[in-house]
């Protein structure tokens, strides 16, 4: 649409009815009885449970992407809370998000997938626009947006609570500002607009999900070209512009992205289900939890404090370090004997047999004196089990599970000539960042073993049934460097009072409290979880519609997303098999011209005039580069992989069509409008042969859901009755 | 700074707590050391200074010549002169203590016993083609080594036999790795400092030295990987003059090269890819050359097909040719191979076998998978874990030959005391009855049930139940033999079979897919729904045991040697990818590499033993590490200079094109394509993988040092420029040298204690706290 203003006030709008109409017929299509059917489908559970942690504000990671998306879909919630409350059902505002199994009110429901929705409408006239910003006919926009306003799959991913429509989204909004600022007259300023515009949505195309990196960095790569052959022109000062193409698509998209995840940790600010993967010092600065029980403890370990030790590594879960009063088997499974001592394991529960106490080797007592004696690095202490008073041992016995380091145990003296070997020297690991003083949960210390210089690890493997499946503890000689399985910090911590050890029992078994607190910075609190995240492995298994990326490009699989508990109804991701065809075809066929082209251009025999061969340049990096780095990249990626991760790259497929055809009608043969219609028309065809897998409604029967069976190898279900 | 401060530690902790233990290892290894050091240090220490005094000099006066051009004469014999200083400065570093340790180290276990493989002609299995080994195996019959030892694992002592063959043919190669070197970046320079120093860099580097002393196929790989990329770039030489003598020899050299490195490593395929790109980029040179007709464009490309192409590929498959001919004989690698090619082997229980013709109810069996590496049909006396699917027995396909992959065929309703009690010929199997079968070992019944699988999730999991033949109605299969009609009879090792779950229609199905540790690591066996006829799920009869039915000689079809070829590669490259890294092992990450963060120990842990630690001279692998950054920064201020049109003096343009721009920009890919694909590898990683990309790494700083020091006439006159130069060369050598003295025990072998001690040999050099030695 354009706006004109003149004087006198008189206003002349002047309205592109293509692109109106595409746009209302967009939007019918996506967001039409959106709120059917009235159950959680498919990843929905998935992103479901993160929206109503948004809404109860509970801290949690989902290592599959950045904050960005889940907060999108949280907009939702919120909406539909205010709506709820607006309409006054009362019932919905605590229901609605909290339940799993059926969105309760019609109105939740429609709510929360409103804006992927939207989003997914949007791609339609975006995609118009870009064909004309790439110098292309209104013919061939019109052409471009028909084919993604007809894709199942895309109607059906934009029509719940998923992301790849929202990513989409950004993708082509990023591309399309970047044209804009590049085809604008240089003069104008108001282009730079164009240039942030198209930086922030990298930013939230990155923000959504990890997989807008590579169509950023297509991007990136094509700016610097576009630099590269501003700084060969001799006429224009290259600084500014470069400094201000860098501000623009460096600077800003970084601290947008920052900025995601400061919101993101500024709105959920309570503990939840997934604190125990961070570190203590992240857990204490979330509201409840950790913080609660280390709220006002003192905050430098002392001789005779009373500590609970949790290992810094955080595979394969977090644990304390734990003793309880069972031995070693004398006789382990293999033949291998032990030292038949008191266990020591790591326990991923709280539990009172986590306490230990530090002890002054020096000294009988095990209170703390006043004033308090700190720890500090290279002391040696010796550690002394809360509820069995046993000493941290360790010795050259092979250790029950790894049989190259040492077992570590509650020392027992059997009169067997094993003298105690109890002493262990504090090494502070970051004591330059913090102090030389052992603090409560900021230190990280590694206790080594004064007699064998062994350093107390958590192995990671899990003891046998006489081990009650508790974590192994081992001393292991071959300490390489920092490893986060040699390090323990303090996390629950008071100063012992008692003597008597019926006493110290009691005290062990109190809560805690006293008085500190601890902060950490935002960019540590950024930092930690941003390395979780992309360090934090994912189980890797197969899903029952897990599919490879070859059989993406030929659809081979499809995914059932819902069917109804009674009957045939059902909803499949399964795209709209002549465009997904006529997309292939056209992708083949633009390498193959390519190919001529440029080996005739480089014999010296130029098909085109310059501008069409620019042109037919700038469709293959915008298209082809666009499929590939949305495609390839997954051939290198071990994670468990669905078709719909092909859709971004398939939208862009769906622009190469038009433009090819366009580019073969203008310069190949004269006649393929004939072609290019009967291809519409077809298209429109299968679109509506499967619309109802794609909209749920209506039901088929079993016969002609087996008729829809195209390909052998997807899954319809129907019932048999 | 951290080494000041770990150092402190280190000799801080060893005052105040050394305990008695401590004190008595080191007054006991001290009297060693007293004996073996002062010999030790004086070699080296002569050696050093008179290799400096040499280097010092011709370095200096190569600089004269290269910046005043001289007349040709001189110049040809001081340039064999430095090629021969080269040569020989590399041979004396890799073959000196070359039969010291006198134990088997790090992984000549795997690669000295399969040497002795060849030497015996028994076949086995490895993940790696077999060139290297072959040519190990060669140089260890020639030298006279019998084949013997039974190399078990590292630090077992050789004793009598005659080992010096085999390291000393590694050495040899590996020493060629410098002269190459200093051949490439001569040719790519034109300038002999650049040259020198890249030679120097290699020939001091203690990890070059290390890897090269021992039997390994890492010397040898390099060789080849050097040796293609020195044919490519004096083919490259060779254009204005194309299809003479020396451009056919140049490059059918660097196509038995590029055949070389594929057939030892399979990382020969990044110097493939190295030359590929290059050929591609010459190749489209060549197009946009309009003076040239496209026959003669034909030409040039029909000749790089056949020399780089076709010769590597047939080179390539003949040195398969070669490992099928000389293997003949049964050994560990059977297993993972087809029936029909174990029937090869002498010594094989498939090699002129004979057995029952038909298959038979009652006959005791083993069920291959068709699958190239399927593995047999195998279960054991363990159970699913929780949590997938039934908790019932496990089966699995297994590669190795083992009493559990046998079955024992049953009728669907026959019962144990049937069995006994039948006589007289047994009946035969026939196309669409239906068997159960039971393993022989546990009494249990081939079973399936609609729980998912393990792993594919869309297939069934298939379990071993019941007990001595008691089960259910899950226990059944239909026999079908694919292509074959009701009542068709199932021949043995012929016939393809397949079997279908009666309860649930699906088919016994092989995934490939390797279980986690509780599945022993062998490879899921599933029920798939999909009816689709894949070698996957297709089975043939491989043993076949009945005593009641006459054996008949079966002579097999013999395997086409394509098919053999196929197999062996699908095997191997299942069987890399296989090597998952352990949990107790330490993981070496690629990023480790540059930085020269961990080494391997090669031999030796303990203060009293013969230590070897694989780790390159810090000093010259940081050099490297600088020099590449320092590459790409003044290539990018360059090139942005040459965009912008600044003008420049010719002869510093030329340098910087010619030299800088292409011949670095080669080296460089050279680096980013051995380094770069390891960062998407899923298979175990280790130290000793990064040398190939070092060896690009090293030559790229050789000229990137070049251009630099050149480049000290933007900051002085002249006469002072030059010997700013000069200095700067200095420096550089005398660093190196130093460091190499410094470091040199890793290579050649250290005892006494461990350097966090003050006592040791290397006290004070533990400059990263990731070092083990």
């Amino acid at each position: 649409a354009m706006l004109g203003l003149q004087l006198p006030l008189l206003v002349t709008v002047q309205i592109n009815m293509e692109l109106l109409l595409l746009t209302l017929l967009a939007f019918w299509t996506r967001l039409s009885q959106l709120s059917y059917p009235n159950a959680v489908v498919f990843d929905e559970v998935y992103y479901g449970q993160f929206v109503s942690l948004y809404m109860k504000r509970v801290f949690f990671i989902d290592e599959s992407g950045p904050p960005l998306g889940h907060m999108i879909l949280a907009v939702g919630g919120y909406v539909c809370v205010c709506l709820c409350v607006c309409v006054c059902v009362c019932v919905c505002v605590c229901v609605c998000v909290c339940s799993c199994a059926e969105y309760p009110s019609g109105v939740c429901v429609w709510s929360l997938r409103l804006l992927p929705a939207v989003c997914g409408s949007l791609c339609v006239p975006l995609v118009y626009l870009l064909i004309l910003e790439l110098r292309l006919t209104h013919c061939t926009a019109l052409g471009a947006a028909l084919l993604l306003l007809l894709e199942n799959s895309l109607i059906v991913q934009s029509r719940f609570m998923l992301l790849e429509s929202v990513l989409i989204f950004f993708q082509l909004l990023s591309f399309l500002c970047y044209l804009r600022f590049h085809n604008a007259p240089h003069s104008s300023w108001s282009r730079y607009c164009w240039l942030l515009l198209s930086g922030a949505s990298c930013a939230a195309a990155v923000g959504v999900k990890y997989m807008g990196v590579f169509s950023y960095l297509l991007l990136l790569g094509v700016a610097c070209l576009h630099t590269w052959q501003l700084i060969g022109d001799r006429q224009i000062s290259w600084l500014m512009c470069c400094v201000c193409r860098c501000v623009c698509l460096l600077l800003v998209p970084l601290l947008l992205y920052v900025f995601w995840f400061y919101v993101h940790l500024s709105v959920l600010y309570r503990s939840g289900p997934h604190d125990q993967l961070m570190s203590s010092a992240f857990q204490a600065s979330l509201e409840g939890g950790l913080s609660r029980i280390t709220q006002g403890q003192p905050l430098e370990v002392a001789f005779g404090s009373q500590v609970t030790l949790r290992s810094s590594a955080s595979q394969p879960v977090p644990c304390w370090l734990h003793s309880h009063k069972a031995n070693y088997p004398i006789r382990y499974d293999n033949g291998r004997g032990s030292s038949h001592q008191q266990q020591v394991t790591c326990y991923p529960f709280k539990d009172v047999n986590n306490w230990w106490i530090i002890k002054d080797p020096g000294r009988q007592e095990l209170v703390v004196s006043t004033p308090p004696h700190p720890v500090r690095h290279g002391d040696i202490i010796q550690l002394v089990h809360g509820m069995t008073s046993r000493f941290l041992n360790s010795h050259d016995v092979a250790a029950p599970m790894s049989p190259h380091a040492q077992e570590v145990s509650g020392y027992i003296d059997f009169n067997v000539s094993m003298p105690a070997q109890n002493l262990w020297r504090v090494e502070i690991f970051n004591r330059e960042a913090e102090s030389e003083v052992w603090k409560t949960i900021l230190s990280e210390v590694r206790l080594v073993h004064v007699n064998t210089s062994a350093v107390l690890k958590l192995s990671g493997v899990s003891l046998p049934d006489w081990g009650f499946r508790q974590l192994e503890v081992v001393a292991d000689k071959l300490n390489k460097g920092h490893q986060s399985s040699l390090s323990w910090t303090v996390e629950e911590h008071r100063y012992g009072t008692s003597q008597e050890q019926k006493e110290r029992e009691a005290e062990l078994h109190s809560p805690t409290h006293i008085d500190v607190d601890s902060n950490i910075s935002f960019w540590a609190k950024f930092l930690e979880l941003q390395w979780k995240m992309l360090t934090v492995k994912q189980e890797e298994s197969e899903h029952k519609y897990s599919s490879s990326p070859l059989e993406w490009i030929t659809m081979e699989t499809n995914i059932a997303y819902w069917l109804h508990p009674s009957t045939n109804a059902q909803i499949h991701l399964i795209g709209n098999p002549v465009s997904w065809g006529v997309a292939n075809l056209s992708l083949s066929a633009y390498q193959l011209l390519a190919l001529v082209y440029l080996l005739r251009r480089r014999r010296g025999i130029k098909d085109l005039p310059d501008d069409a061969w620019s042109q037919f340049v700038a469709v293959g990096w915008l298209c082809v580069g666009g499929w590939a780095v949305n495609f390839l990249p997954f051939f290198l990626m071990e994670k468990t992989l669905f078709l719909y991760h092909y859709l971004p790259a398939l939208c862009f497929l769906f622009l190469l069509t038009p433009a090819l055809l366009e580019h073969t009608h203008s310069h190949l043969l004269r006649a393929l409008c004939v072609c290019a219609l009967a291809a519409a028309a077809s298209v429109f065809l299968s679109y509506r042969t499967f619309c109802p897998l794609t909209y749920g409604r209506p039901e088929l029967s079993a016969n002609q859901l087996q008729d829809l069976r195209w390909r052998e190898s997807w899954d319809i279900l129907y019932r048999r009755r | 700074m951290a080494k000041g401060e770990c150092t402190t530690q280190w000799s801080k902790t060893e005052d105040t707590c050394s305990t008695l233990r401590n004190r008595k290892a080191f007054l006991s290894s001290e009297k060693q050391q007293q004996d073996s050091q002062p010999k030790d240090g004086d070699n080296s220490q002569t050696a050093g200074h008179s290799s400096k005094d040499g280097t010092q000099s011709s370095n200096g006066t190569s600089a004269q010549w290269t910046d005043r051009g001289t007349d040709p004469p001189r110049k040809e014999t001081h340039s064999s002169v430095l090629l021969l200083l080269v040569t020989v400065l590399s041979f004396s570093t890799r073959l000196y203590k070359i039969m010291e340790p006198a134990h088997v180290c790090w992984d000549e276990t795997h690669f000295g016993k399969m040497g002795s493989y060849y030497i015996n002609r028994t076949f086995f299995f490895d993940v790696h083609p077999p060139l290297g080994k072959m040519l190990i195996g060669l140089a260890g019959y020639v030298t006279g080594y019998d084949g013997t030892f039974p190399f078990i694992k590292p630090g077992d002592k050789y004793e009598h036999h005659n080992y010096w063959g085999m390291r000393g043919f590694c050495a040899v190669l590996g020493s060629f790795l410098p002269v190459f070197a200093y051949l490439i970046v001569l040719e790519l320079s034109q300038s002999r400092t650049a040259a020198l120093i890249t030679a120097t860099l290699l020939i001091f580097d203690t990890g070059c030295i290390t890897i090269s002393q021992y039997i390994l196929l890492d010397p040898i790989l390099m060789f080849f990987i050097m040796g293609a990329v020195l044919s490519m770039v004096k083919f490259k030489q060779q254009t204005h003059r194309p299809f003479s003598a020396p451009w056919w020899l140049w490059l059918v050299l660097t196509g038995v090269n590029l055949a070389g490195a594929l057939g030892v490593k399979f990382v020969g395929l990044f110097v493939i890819l190295l030359v590929g790109l290059n050929t591609a980029w010459d190749l489209w040179g060549l197009l946009g050359n309009l003076h040239l007709s496209l026959v003669d464009i034909a030409k040039h490309f029909l000749a790089r097909v056949v020399g780089l192409i076709l010769l590597p590929l047939f080179l390539y498959v003949t040195i398969f040719a070669i490992h099928f001919v000389v293997l003949n004989k049964s050994g560990p690698g059977d297993g993972f191979f087809s029936s029909a090619f174990q029937s090869r082997l002498i010594g094989n229980n498939l090699h002129n076998a004979s057995m029952p013709e038909y298959l038979a109810y009652g006959s005791t069996i083993t069920v291959k998978n068709l699958r190239i590496a399927g593995g047999y049909l195998h279960s054991h006396w363990h159970l699913y874990p929780e949590g997938v699917g039934a908790k019932q027995q496990q089966v699995t396909a297994y590669l190795h030959k083992d009493y559990n992959n046998l079955w024992l065929v049953h009728r669907q309703d026959e019962n144990n005391s049937e069995k006994a009690s039948q006589s007289g010929a047994p009946d035969l199997v026939r196309h669409g009855d239906i068997i159960r079968l039971e393993h022989k070992e546990t009494t249990r019944n081939l079973h399936s049930h609609l729980h998912e699988a393990p792993l594919t999730k869309k297939h069934f999991q298939v379990t071993g139940y019941g007990i001595n033949a008691t089960g259910d109605a899950n226990d059944l299969w239909q026999v079908e033999v694919c292509g074959g009609r009701k009542g068709d009879l199932v021949k043995v090792l012929r016939s393809k079979v397949r079997f279908l779950h009666r309860a649930t229609g699906c088919v016994l199905y092989s995934s490939g897919k390797t279980l986690p540790k509780w599945g022993w690591e062998q490879v899921e066996v599933t029920c798939s729904p999909y009816l689709k006829e894949t070698p996957s799920s297709q089975w043939s009869i491989e043993d076949h045991i009945n005593p009641k039915l006459p054996n008949i000689s079966l002579s097999l079809l013999k395997p086409h040697f394509l098919e053999i070829l196929l197999e062996s590669h699908i095997v191997m490259i299942r069987g890399n990818s296989g090597l998952k890294p352990k949990d107790n092992e330490m993981n070496s990450k690629p990023w480790h590499w540059p930085i020269n963060y961990q080494g391997l120990r090669f031999s030796g842990v303990n203060e009293t033993e013969y230590r070897v630690y694989l780790l390159g001279n810090p000093v010259v692998w940081w050099i490297n590490l600088a020099s590449l950054g320092l590459y790409v920064i003044m290539v990018a201020v360059a090139s942005v200079a040459l965009q912008r049109g600044v003008p420049l003096d010719q002869r510093r343009r030329g340098r910087l094109h010619f030299c800088g721009l292409r011949g670095g920009g080669l080296l460089l890919l050279g680096w980013l394509l051995h380094y770069a694909p390891f960062y998407t590898m899923g298979r175990i990683l280790y130290y000793h993988h990064y040398f190939p990309a070092m060896l690009f790494s090293s030559m790229l700083t050789g000229i990137t040092l070049h251009i630099l020091l050149q480049s000290t006439d933007f900051l002085l006159r002249p006469p002072y420029s030059y010997w700013l130069q000069k200095v700067g060369q200095m420096l550089l050598l005398f660093s190196v040298l130093y460091s190499f003295y410094l470091f040199h025990p890793l290579s050649y072998g250290m005892r006494g204690p461990l350097a966090h001690e003050p006592a040791s040999a290397m006290a004070g050099l533990r400059w990263m706290d990731s070092w083990e030695f």
